[in-house]
C-alpha cells in the first residue's frame, strides 16, 4: 500500500510538471485548475487499472536510466556511421543473417529495454520475441556480435532491476 | 547571424529526404515498406516542423511537432493491426486467443 | 558586452555542428532506404534516421533555442522518438515477418547477374 502511494505522489508530480511545462500556463489560476483536474482525472484511471507500480512509473530510477542511455548514445553514435558507410558505399557488399539471442532477463521491463535498445542500435532490429530468446536481423555478420548482445543485456539489466539482479542466478521463470 | 540561413538549408535537406521516402513509398513492393516509408516521413516531418517553428521564431510549432509524432507512432501500430487481423474492432486481449484458434499461421 | 558576442558565436557554431551533422545522416538513412535491396535492410536505413538523425538535430534546435520552454519542448520531442521509434520498427519488422515475408540472406550483389535474386 505505501509503495502505491509513493508512486502514485511521484505519478503526479511528473503529470504536473509536464502539464506546466507543456501549457507554459504558470499563473492563470482557471487554466491552472483545469490541469489540476486533469492531472486528478490521470491517477485516477492509473489508479482503477491497478498500474501504480515501479514499471509504470519508472521515474523513480530515473538516474540509473540516464547512465544507460548515455552507454546506449555512443553505441548507436558508433553502429551508425558503420550502417551509413555501407550504405553509400558504391558496390553495396551486404550479407543479412538472421540470429537467435539468448534472453536472460525475468522482468518484462528489462526484456523490453533490452529488444529495445536491440532495435534502436542501427544494423540490428529484433524480429520476434520469444520466452527464451530475440529473433534479431542484422545488417552483415559484423553486427551479430553475441558478446555484444551479451554485454547490452547486462547493462540493460543493471539499468532496470539493479545491479543486485546480475548477481542472482538466472533461469528458473 | 548565421541561424536563420542554417535553418533554411536544414528544412531543405529535410524536404529533399521526405521526396526520397515519398518515392519509396510509391514504388515499395511490400506493404510492409510503406508502412516503413510512412513512419519515416512522419519523423522527418516532425523534424521539419521543429525547425520550421524555430525559423519563424513561434514556438507553438513545436506543440504541433510533438502531438504529430504521438499520432504518427499510433497511425502506423493502427495500419499494422488492420492489415493483420483486418479489422481495428479486435481488443488486444482477444488476439492471443485469435491468433491460437487460427494455428499460429495467420495469412 | 564583447564578451556575450563570443559566447553567442560559439554557441551558434556547436549548434549548426549538430543540426548539419543530423541533416547529413537523415539524409543518408534516405538515401539508405531508396538503395538497399529488400525490405529487412531498408529498416536499418530508416532506423539511422529515426536515431542519430534525429536527436542530433533536437539538441542543435536545443542549442538554438537557450534557457526556455522551447528547449523543454524540443527535449520531450527527442525523448518521445528516442522512446517510441524503436517500437514502431519491431512492429513493422514482426509484422511483416509473421506475415511469411522472406529475408535476403545471401551476399547481395547488384552486378553480378541474378542469381541471388535480390528484388530492388
Amino acid at each position: 500500500m505505501a509503495s502505491r502511494l509513493f508512486y502514485g505522489v511521484l505519478l503526479a508530480l511528473v503529470l504536473a510538471v509536464l502539464w506546466l511545462l507543456l501549457s507554459g500556463y504558470w499563473f492563470k489560476p482557471l487554466l491552472v485548475g483545469f490541469g489540476v483536474f486533469a492531472v486528478i482525472v490521470a491517477l485516477v484511471a492509473t489508479a482503477r487499472m491497478g498500474l501504480l507500480d515501479g514499471e509504470s512509473v519508472p521515474f523513480a530510477r530515473l538516474p540509473q536510466y540516464l547512465k544507460y542511455w548515455g552507454w546506449l548514445g555512443a553505441e548507436i553514435f558508433k553502429a551508425n556511421i558503420a550502417v551509413v558507410r555501407i550504405a553509400m558505399a558504391p558496390d553495396l557488399n551486404i550479407k543479412p543473417v538472421m540470429t537467435r539471442v539468448a534472453v536472460t532477463a525475468k522482468s518484462d521491463m528489462a526484456r523490453t529495454t533490452y529488444a529495445n535498445s536491440i532495435t534502436l542500435t542501427p544494423g540490428t532490429v529484433t524480429v520476434e520475441v520469444e520466452e527464451t530468446g530475440f529473433l534479431v536481423h542484422a545488417l552483415t555478420e559484423e553486427f551479430a556480435d553475441q558478446d555484444a548482445f551479451r554485454d547490452m543485456e547486462r547493462r540493460s539489466i543493471e539499468a532496470v532491476e539493479g545491479k543486485k539482479a546480475l548477481e542472482k542466478p538466472r533461469g528458473e521463470a | 547571424m548565421i541561424t536563420p540561413i542554417l535553418d533554411f538549408g536544414i528544412a531543405i535537406v529535410l524536404a529533399v529526404s521526405m521526396v526520397l521516402m515519398i518515392s519509396r513509398l510509391f514504388i515499395g513492393p511490400t506493404l510492409y515498406d510503406r508502412v516503413l516509408a510512412v513512419n519515416s516521413f512522419g519523423t522527418k516531418t516532425v523534424l521539419f516542423l521543429a525547425v520550421f517553428s524555430l525559423m519563424v521564431g513561434r514556438g507553438d510549432g513545436l506543440d504541433i511537432a510533438l502531438l504529430y509524432a504521438l499520432i504518427n507512432f499510433i497511425a502506423t501500430i493502427a495500419i499494422l493491426k488492420f492489415f493483420r487481423y483486418r479489422s481495428l474492432d479486435v481488443a488486444l486481449s482477444q488476439m492471443a486467443l485469435r491468433r491460437a484458434l487460427d494455428g499460429e499461421d495467420d495469412d | 558586452m564583447d564578451y556575450g558576442f563570443w559566447i553567442d558565436l560559439a554557441l551558434d557554431i556547436v549548434s549548426a555542428g549538430f543540426v548539419i551533422t543530423g541533416a547529413v545522416f537523415v539524409l543518408a538513412g534516405a538515401i539508405g532506404v531508396i538503395r538497399l535491396p529488400d525490405f529487412y535492410t531498408r529498416m536499418h536505413a530508416a532506423g539511422v534516421t529515426d536515431t542519430l538523425g534525429a536527436e542530433m538535430i533536437v539538441i542543435g534546435l536545443m542549442i538554438q533555442g537557450g534557457l526556455s520552454l522551447i528547449t523543454v519542448k524540443l527535449a520531450l520531442l527527442g525523448v518521445f522518438v528516442f522512446l517510441t521509434s524503436p517500437t514502431a520498427t519491431h512492429a513493422v519488422a514482426n509484422a511483416a515477418y509473421k506475415s511469411g515475408l522472406k529475408p535476403l540472406l545471401t551476399r547481395y550483389r547488384p552486378h553480378a547477374g541474378s542469381d541471388d535474386g535480390g528484388a530492388a
